[in-house]
């Protein structure tokens, strides 16, 4: 149980991953099920049914390791693959938004994602991405749960500045 | 994709059965290995810590995130409390099979054991000697009565020093009790591992890894040389045996039962139980031309050295073997045998049958083992075997050709006396060529297979540039598998393989450049090979002098970790594949393969590349030549200065 001090943050779209520092303990992986699940408790999320989704992966580049996020691509191609009207772009954040309601499970959207950031919900039958943990106020939850400070929220800007003072 | 199975494994046989499971979409280790990727940094760099329930706790290794666990552990008292942990569990399992087997030797001593006979009655004088039992006037049965009990009170020995330490040279045994890691009692020292390590008590990692140390001795010269030297008693001392080996030992007429695992207790005797007229007329009736017995990693190697029971692979073969659709039973004890055979086995007709209370799987049928009743259990289990024969689905039935030839039984008592001939039995003739350089020096090759390295292409390679180098290899395991698979432990591939020094003395007296010692309790063969050396003079006092190196490849077990510090606390260089699970933190790592050799004579050092790993090895032999004063080795070929 985790318990913050610090103010909530002012949350960019944005997950970026450092991959110079990402070990590849899916610790994000964790966060975003346990985030995605009815009782938000780690030890009564592995035991609901049906399971919670995670929508962020852990994957190898190389001999690289880097937690993969919905990029919120700025022309996004899942959103024009969407033949339900289910993918959408919030104009205010450019969020890439979907609504399960409208979902019909067609995996158009699975197929065209080039990051393979959207993944299949069998027993909903329904496509699941990263929706930026809308019952969060602090910053998102496998930000805040990766050890190493791989993650990191903000501007392309804040963290290229962040990227440019880390130690060689 | 469609070259996986070639990337997977080096051996052929195996390849195919790979690609089979591929085709037939059988999940196995490598799909389990590539579905687990990425694996967790901090389990690999062994600074995550869950040892109470303050945590779990993990340090970065960038040095943003905490730098100490809840209770203040530092990454150091993390790592090496990982560590010596491992060296518990690897001690205990070598050991706890050491104490079945003095308990059968007891119970066999004692009459009470019908179906065993103590056959290696030369040894039992000898390592009775050792434990100061007066042999004189008394019976076999006796003599082994006092000793069983013997071995067994050390493993609850609780001062003093154990016995068998006193094999090793003198200067060697002062070393250990100056440092105050000579082991009192075999459990004792893991059970103050686990006291040590809890929460709170020692956070001082030298002092961690020094008590490691004297665990990881009690099972090299405690526990394991107990498990080797009570098995040769009982079961006899191995003596140089052809066989073969390779999943092309399964046969396709006959009912094959394969024994996977590692004690010889029951094996031993199912050896015997497939001779049965019974089963075999049985086995006639369900149209069967045979029983064929097999073995299965170190069960394998105990059968194969006593016995020339054909082997059908190591670690990683062991779905592999199922895969062939040609198993009807396959027989496990304890270690090493994977919790996925049991689903593997659904895909085909094969019965899994686990046989000790240790080792139990869900849903699979056990037939408990105990030594009173071994020879009736045993057939119970064959003829379970037999009956399956009638299930075997021809069309899945696809056994690989692979199959070849080698020479094993290797011992401390006999391997070098070959060196001498009848008449000049001694480990001179091995000094000698060492020292006038016909040999650069000696090597021990063991350990497992990891599906993080090519399937026994490390063993292989690593082995092939030391004899290349002139350097005689000694084996066990799982490795000893994989060579005798590309033909290294037939005499004749010296010839293919040696270097010109090795294969003079490979051609004079018959031998393999590369000597199978066994299973993988007898790397405790290794030390008292290395202790002979010592003993015949002329290369050093103590096992640190001498040129020679070990090395575990494709290492995964605890039990390799235990093996390698009883190594390098004995005073050889040993090189690892990958690393231990200690690179986040630099102290640990740099004492164990660094300031440990100052305090030992022994270091470790990790390198995945298998030739690397070699000229390492040739390079510490070299600098151990130039301590004795020995001039190069007489073909000396030149290898890398530096890796």
């Amino acid at each position: 149980m985790k318990t913050k001090d610090q103010k909530p943050k002012t949350k960019d779209i944005k997950i970026y991953c450092d991959i110079t520092k990402c070990v590849g303990c899916r610790s994000c992986e964790i966060a975003c099920a346990v985030e995605h699940s009815k009782s938000k408790d780690i030890f009564s999320a592995v035991r609901e049914k049906p399971l919670p989704k995670k929508r962020v992966t852990t994957e190898n580049i190389g001999a690289k390791i880097i937690s993969l996020h919905c990029q919120h691509c700025e022309d996004a191609p899942c959103i024009k693959a969407c033949m339900s009207g289910a993918l959408s772009k919030d104009e205010k954040t450019g969020a890439t938004l979907h609504d399960k309601e409208k979902c019909v499970g067609c995996w158009m959207c699975v197929m065209v994602c080039p990051f393979g950031a959207i993944v299949r919900d069998i027993e909903n039958h329904i496509a699941v991405k990263c929706d930026l943990c809308p019952d969060r106020d602090e910053d998102y939850a496998c930000v805040e749960a990766c050890p190493t400070g791989a993650l990191f929220t903000g501007t392309k800007e804040e963290f290229e500045k962040k990227i440019k003072g880390r130690k060689k | 994709m469609s070259e996986k199975h070639i990337e997977r494994s080096y051996d052929p046989a195996s390849q195919k059965m790979i690609k089979k499971a591929q085709d037939e979409d059988i999940k196995i280790v490598w799909d389990r290995h590539d579905a687990m990727q990425p694996q967790c940094g901090f389990g690999e760099l062994g600074i995550c810590c869950k040892i109470c329930n303050m945590g779990p706790c993990r340090i970065d290794p960038f040095g943003e995130g905490p730098q100490e666990g809840v209770c203040g552990a530092s990454k150091d008292t993390i790592a090496a409390r990982n560590l010596v942990r491992m060296i518990a569990s690897g001690a205990a399992a070598h050991s706890d099979h050491g104490r079945d087997i003095a308990h059968a030797l007891l119970s066999a001593a004692k009459g009470e054991a019908h179906d065993y006979k103590l056959k290696g009655t030369d040894k039992l004088k000898r390592v009775a000697e050792v434990y100061g039992i007066d042999t004189a006037g008394k019976s076999i049965e006796k003599i082994g009565e006092e000793l069983g009990e013997k071995c067994l009170a050390e493993f609850g020995q609780q001062h003093g020093e154990l016995r068998l330490t006193s094999l090793a040279p003198k200067k060697r045994q002062a070393l250990w009790r100056k440092l105050g890691i000579i082991p009192r009692g075999i459990d004792r020292e893991i059970v103050e591992i686990m006291h040590r390590t809890h929460m709170g008590v020692d956070n001082d990692y030298k002092n961690i890894i020094n008590h490691g140390i004297r665990a990881a001795l009690g099972d090299g010269w405690g526990g394991s040389m107990i498990a080797t030297e009570l098995s040769d008693i009982l079961f006899g001392s191995p003596e140089p045996i052809r066989a073969t080996v390779n999943l092309g030992v399964l046969k396709e007429d006959q009912v094959n039962i394969v024994v996977h695992g590692h004690e010889p207790t029951l094996s031993d005797v199912v050896v015997d139980a497939g001779k049965d007229p019974e089963l075999l007329a049985l086995a006639k009736k369900y149209g069967a031309k045979g029983i064929n017995i097999i073995g299965m990693c170190c069960t394998a190697n105990e059968i194969l050295m006593r016995h020339g029971i054909p082997s059908a692979g190591n670690f990683l073969q062991q779905e592999l073997a199922i895969l062939t659709g040609s198993v009807e039973l396959m027989m496990v004890d304890v270690q090493c045998i994977m919790p996925a055979l049991s689903s593997v086995a659904n895909c085909f007709h094969t019965k899994i049958v686990t046989t000790s209370p240790k080792c139990k799987f869900p849903g699979v049928e056990h037939v408990e083992f105990k030594e009173e009743k071994a020879l009736e259990i045993a057939k119970e289990i064959i003829k379970k075997g037999v009956e399956n024969y009638k299930n075997r689905v021809k069309k899945r039935v696809d056994i690989p050709k692979e199959i070849k030839g080698l020479v094993a039984g290797f011992t401390t008592e006999n391997a070098f006396h070959f060196l001498g001939g009848k008449y000049r039995s001694t480990y001179r003739p091995l000094n000698d060529a060492i020292i006038s350089g016909r040999l650069r020096g000696a090597a021990g090759v063991v350990g497992c297979n990891n599906p993080n390295i090519r399937h026994d292409w490390a063993h292989v390679s690593m082995v092939k540039e030391l004899i290349k180098n002139d350097v005689l290899v000694v084996q066990t395991g799982c490795s000893a598998i994989a060579c005798a698979k590309e033909g290294l432990m037939t005499p004749e591939s010296a010839y293919k393989f040696a270097g010109p020094g090795l294969r003079e003395i490979c051609e004079a007296v018959g031998i393999p450049p590369v000597l199978h010692v066994g299973s993988c309790v007898d790397n405790s063969r290794i030390l008292l090979i290395l202790s002979e050396m010592v003993k015949e003079g002329g290369l050093g006092e103590d096992i640190s002098d001498l040129p020679a190196a070990g090395a575990a490849p494709e290492w995964m077990s605890e039990k390799a970790i235990s093996i390698g510090f009883y190594v390098v606390a004995s005073g050889v260089f040993t090189v690892f594949g990958t690393p231990h699970p200690v690179l986040g933190s630099e102290n640990v790592t740099k004492y164990i393969t660094n300031e440990l050799e100052d305090i030992v004579g022994g270091k470790f050092a990790f390198e995945v590349d298998p030739i690397k790993a070699a000229h390492m090895m040739i390079r510490h032999i070299d600098l151990k030549r130039k301590a004795l004063k020995l001039g190069p080795a007489i073909h000396q070929q030149k290898v890398a200065l530096k890796t």
